[in-house]
């Protein structure tokens, strides 16, 4: 299973790999918003952990239909599939090379982009804690999307429909745990309700992408 | 070590295309499969690999003894033929790369990316991949599509030599690979009956 993720992250930094891809875009948003919102400092911070969320919520989906469909396009899931790595392994580990090359890299670079934003410097460690418990969840539901949408051609938009509902539990308690954090309020029950989200989507979708992945591979 | 296939029924798409097919492949044997264009012979090999469910019947077979050829050689453009290689024998817990490369004559082409390969290399590189699975029951699927001559001889004396060590081979294939003593076993009596109802029922989308 480490030679499927180490294989992943190979093709990710190798030309054409996408890594960066999802980064370039959620420092876009962090740098278009104040342009387009104004420079007054009050607003920016009002309104940073939402813009923050959502930026990294869409720079996650955008490459969540590289995770598969390269693969089944050159026939290397069918021979994953008739490999000694149990289908759910592979999934998994998928999902885990797509958080290392997206969330996690989002996550250390958020601070930078909060200081874009004006949030409020109790507002940092939330931010962090907050994307660094999510963006798994992001990545395994995305992940189980891909899944599902594997076979289809052109599936993006198809995939970007079935994920999107399901990113948005992460969202509410991702950007609430953040906006409460900034106004040094009591954050820890939103993060709670969000690591609890990521750690059950850790556990049950890889098998549920599996399954799905079987069925679409017949 | 045996593939034992009994009334064995496999569809493409809920239809039926070839029904009640039975044979057997034992080790050292080598079975060529014939017939004309879609009658079923990549359904077959697919769903000998597991990749798709059978309609009906039984297929018996050592567990985790089955390798799989396809007609897409599930190469990474922007890995080498080398860290190509290595991530099945990593996948498959082997370690027969070099000797996987030595016999495809690839040697030479280790530190090429797969993407400047030409096709006829591509396929070798493939073809060497189910070297490094130390499987016995090789699966091939039109194996040397793209292949010259001299590449068609060669792999003829692959599987020569895999069908020597206890290995077997079942292929779809056209050409011949110089195998004098492999089996044919023509299809075309196992021609599904065109069905006008799917079998299940409108159900069978959700079997």
């Amino acid at each position: 299973m480490i030679a499927v993720l180490t294989r992943d992250l190979r093709l990710a930094i190798r030309a054409g790999g996408g890594f960066g891809l999802g980064l370039a875009f959620f420092l876009l948003v962090a740098v278009l918003v104040p342009l387009g919102v104004g420079p007054e400092p009050a607003t920016l911070a009002r309104i940073a952990p939402g813009i923050l969320w959502v930026g990294a919520l869409l720079a996650c989906l955008l490459t969540l239909d590289r995770i598969f469909a390269l693969d089944f396009e050159d026939g290397s899931l069918d021979l994953l599939a008739t490999a000694p790595i149990p289908m759910e392994g592979t999934v998994a580990m998928k999902a885990l090379a797509h958080w290392l090359v997206t969330g996690l890299p989002l996550t250390l670079v958020s601070p930078v982009l909060a200081l874009l934003m004006n949030l409020p410097a109790q507002g940092y460690p939330w931010l962090l804690a907050s994307l660094l418990l999510g963006t798994p969840a992001l990545s395994m539901i995305g992940t189980f999307g891909a899944a599902l949408t594997v076979g289809v051609k052109r599936g993006g938009l198809l995939l970007s429909l079935i994920v999107l509902p399901l990113y948005v539990p992460t969202l509410i308690f991702g950007a609430e745990a953040v906006k409460r954090g900034a106004q040094g309020m009591e954050a820890t029950v939103p993060l709670l309700l969000m690591a609890g989200i990521t750690f059950g989507a850790g556990a049950l979708l890889p098998f549920a992408a599996a399954a799905a992945i079987r069925v679409n591979l017949r | 070590m045996e593939l034992r296939v009994q009334d064995l029924t496999v569809a493409r798409g809920g239809v039926p295309v070839l029904e009640r097919v039975s044979f057997t492949l034992s080790a050292g044997e080598a079975v060529i499969l014939r017939g004309p264009n879609g009658i079923g012979k990549t359904t077959l090999l697919r769903t000998l690999a597991g990749l798709q469910p059978a309609l009906d019947g039984a297929v018996s077979v050592p567990p985790e003894s089955l390798a799989y050829a396809a007609h897409a050689d599930g190469l990474k453009a922007v890995l080498t033929v080398e860290e190509n290689l290595r991530f099945w024998s990593a996948v498959h817990g082997t370690d027969a790369v070099d000797e996987a490369m030595a016999a495809m004559d690839l040697l030479s082409l280790r530190p090429r990316r797969a993407a400047n390969l030409s096709a006829g290399q591509k396929r070798r590189l493939g073809l060497a991949r189910l070297l490094v699975t130390g499987r016995p029951i090789w699966l091939l699927d039109e194996p040397t599509v793209s292949l010259d001559a001299a590449s068609v001889a060669l792999f003829g004396q692959v599987v020569r030599r895999h069908l020597a060590t206890g290995g077997a081979a079942l292929m779809a294939t056209h050409i011949d690979l110089g195998l004098a003593e492999a089996r044919v076993l023509d299809l075309s009596p196992f021609r599904a009956r065109p069905v006008t109802r799917m079998p299940g029922g409108f159900d069978e989308a959700f079997a």
